[in-house]
């Protein structure tokens, strides 16, 4: 589940998940060395990533777990570790901060992850048009486009179902015979 | 940045005994579960590694066992996998980096679809 600030990755994770959204961090340490090999300083600088994430039992023995995206886009290791092995992802995008859901759409074209765009609708009578978003995001047609209410377990299930069908089409398409 | 990398910092590293590799690499949704010889132990046990057995009686993710014993991600792995070292648990396999097959995903389709 991934997105800009404030657009309702959580929500979306606690509208589907059976247990209440829990958190877990990882922690990044980055070092910098000084271009002045004489001096030898080595900085380094330790950084906390947080991610909420949340469970659905879909059949005995089957089990989703949904990932939000840590909040600051930079945070692209974590990225890496959340779609290794996923499904695929959900964009959640906000039409009035619309550049927001950018850094997501690229980084999942260019990982060739399958990928759905959710624009959650904040208000019931401001719907955007979806082929202006699909254009403004610079969408390719194959890629699933579709009005959400990320409050609402049954519009989560929605994406998911979209989601999945749309991965398994994919799927389907690049095994062999 | 690889998190796993030998820069990373992890405080508490009295939980892990200093070390910060685990031994295995276990992906965020990994399943563990406690081993029947584990819950035979688990009077034995102490501090971290006695809540994750109990945690662990059914399965659970690798990602919950962090959040519910409060540590980072990094030192649950190291935990689990010496547990898991130990025959104290069980880890399920997952699916691999690559995605789920075909099989799995249509496994996954009808279950969303009457869930």
């Amino acid at each position: 589940m991934a997105g800009g600030f404030g657009v309702g990755k959580t929500t979306a994770v606690g509208s589907i998940s059976e247990i209440d959204p829990l958190r877990t961090e990882a922690a990044m340490t980055s070092a910098s060395v000084g271009v002045d090999d004489t001096s030898g300083v080595d900085a380094k600088t330790t950084t906390t990533v947080a991610m909420d994430f949340g469970r659905l039992t879909v059949a005995d023995g089957l089990v989703l777990y949904l990932f939000g995206t840590p909040g600051q886009d930079r945070f692209w290791f974590m990225w890496d570790e959340l779609t290794r092995g996923a499904v695929g992802a959900l964009v959640l995008i906000d039409t009035r901060r619309l550049a927001d859901g950018f850094p997501a759409v690229d980084y999942f074209e260019q990982r060739d992850l399958p990928f759905l765009v959710g624009v959650n609708v904040f208000d019931p009578n401001h719907t955007p048009p979806l082929e202006e978003v699909r254009t403004a995001l610079a969408l390719s047609d194959d890629v699933p486009l579709m009005l959400c209410d990320a409050r609402n377990r049954e519009s989560v299930r929605m994406l998911l179902i979209e989601l999945t069908s749309h991965a398994l089409k994919r799927a389907k398409a690049a095994r062999p015979g | 940045m690889n998190p796993e990398g030998p820069d990373r910092l992890v405080r508490p590293y009295l939980i892990t005994g200093g070390r910060t590799q685990p031994s295995d690499e276990l992906p965020l949704e990994t399943l563990i579960e406690a081993t029947p010889h584990a819950l035979d132990l688990v009077g034995t046990l102490r501090f971290e590694p006695r809540r994750v057995v109990e945690l662990c009686r059914s399965p659970l993710s690798l990602a919950e066992v962090a959040a519910r014993i409060s540590v980072p991600l990094g030192v649950a792995r190291v935990i689990v996998a010496d547990l898991a070292a130990e025959d104290l648990l069980k880890i399920h396999r997952t699916v691999p980096a690559h995605g789920p097959d075909v099989p799995l995903l249509e496994r996954l389709l009808d279950g969303l679809s009457s869930c």
